[in-house]
């Protein structure tokens, strides 16, 4: 198995002692196959245990190992030294404070994802003795692959929209309340059209497609944000030429 | 919060979208081909001017002409937003008017055309 000298430029921050985050130099032998978050892990068992980060899995499921890898936004569990020849430039996600070397404040994240109540809200209360739903194939479709969202932000650092307007949504909350309006079983879409049909919501998506690009899951949020856009314009139609139609 | 009114300007602006995606195309087609001499029998100028006195398709092509100009209108906002010209009220005003004073202009014209 062969081996390589991997130089990366980290950004690090020490809220503590410093006042400006700054670039540190590490050079480590790497092998070949490892992606960046084993030459991140590398360099804290060898050369520099303070060195800050988040990760868990290790297999792209978890989402907590984004960073921006050479200034794209990407997961470090899927990011393949490979693909990578010279020294490798990390960075914390792009958009989000900064706590301490590559980890990211995510408050504002999980503020906007709670609000979109990305569960089912169901039509009626089911009782357990009256069974499971029921989905057809077709309506499992519907929605399928918004489920798929890791939750990385990837696409938050990636919306040039996010970055200049950060009341703005965004495209991983939009794409989950999508998901759960697609469901069958649920009832809660004008719950959710509360906060995602309203300007700050889907309404300041300009249709850049970043979002979809650097998803590592192929959510395609943009087609998400799409949709919600068309519906949310019928909902706005029908509402003003027939207002009989308003409960 | 507040259900947003930006449908009123997205809604033509999506159907615009749509039907240049497809008329773009053919137009091109149709101009490259009479521009080498080739105009169909069916789009010569009296066949297409008796065509277009119909009442119903006086209106078709006035809503095709509004929706195709409102499309540009919208997509030149955003993008003179994105290139970083941030008085967006004024550069909508001006967009928007000039796809209404076409659409009007177009109008015009079309019930000038003599009745069928
Ligand atoms: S939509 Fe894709 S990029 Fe965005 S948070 Fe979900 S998995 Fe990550
Ligand atoms: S470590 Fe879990 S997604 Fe990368």
């Amino acid at each position: 198995m062969s081996e390589r000298r991997v130089e990366l430029d980290v950004l690090r921050y020490n809220p503590e002692t410093d006042r400006t985050p700054h670039f540190q130099r590490y050079s480590v032998t790497c092998r070949e196959e490892w992606v960046v978050l084993d030459a991140l892990n590398h360099v804290k068992e060898t050369v520099d245990p303070t060195l800050a980060y988040r990760w868990s899995c290790h297999m792209a499921v978890c989402g907590s190992c984004g960073m921006m890898i050479n200034g794209e936004p990407k997961l470090a569990c899927k990011s393949f030294l490979r693909d990578y020849p010279g020294v490798i430039r990390v960075e914390p996600l792009a958009h989000f404070p900064v706590e301490r070397d590559l980890v990211t404040v995510i408050d504002d994240f999980i503020a906007k994802l709670t609000r979109v109540k990305p569960y089912l809200i169901p039509k009626e209360a089911k009782p357990i003795e009256a069974g499971e739903y029921r989905q057809t194939p077709a309506q499992l479709k519907r929605y399928k692959q918004f489920t798929l969202c890791i939750n990385c932000m990837l696409c938050y650092a990636a919306c040039p929209e996010y970055g200049m307007i950060p009341k703005f949504m965004g495209p991983a909350a939009i794409s989950l309340a999508h998901r759960w309006n697609q469901d069958s079983r649920d009832g809660g879409r004008a719950e959710r059209q509360e906060e995602i049909a309203a300007t700050e919501g889907v309404w300041e998506c300009s249709f850049t497609g970043a979002c979809s690009e650097v998803c590592p899951e192929h959510v395609d949020p943009a087609a998400a944000l799409q949709r919600v856009k068309i519906k949310s314009t019928i909902d706005w139609y029908l509402a003003h030429t027939m207002p009989w139609l308003n409960k | 919060m507040a259900q947003s009114n930006k449908p009123i300007v997205w809604g033509p602006f999506a159907a615009g979208g749509t039907l240049t995606a497809f008329l773009t195309p053919a137009l091109i087609l149709l101009t490259l081909l009479a521009g080498l001499g080739h105009v169909p029998e069916l789009l010569a100028y009296e066949a297409l001017r008796a065509f277009a006195s119909h009442g119903l398709v006086k209106l078709g092509l006035g809503v095709v002409i509004f929706l195709s100009l409102w499309s540009a209108a919208h997509r030149l906002r955003i993008t003179c937003y994105d290139l970083g010209v941030r008085a967006d009220t004024l550069v909508a005003t001006l967009v928007y008017a000039v796809a209404i004073a076409g659409t009007l202009a177009a109008a015009v014209y079309l019930l000038r055309l003599p009745a069928a």
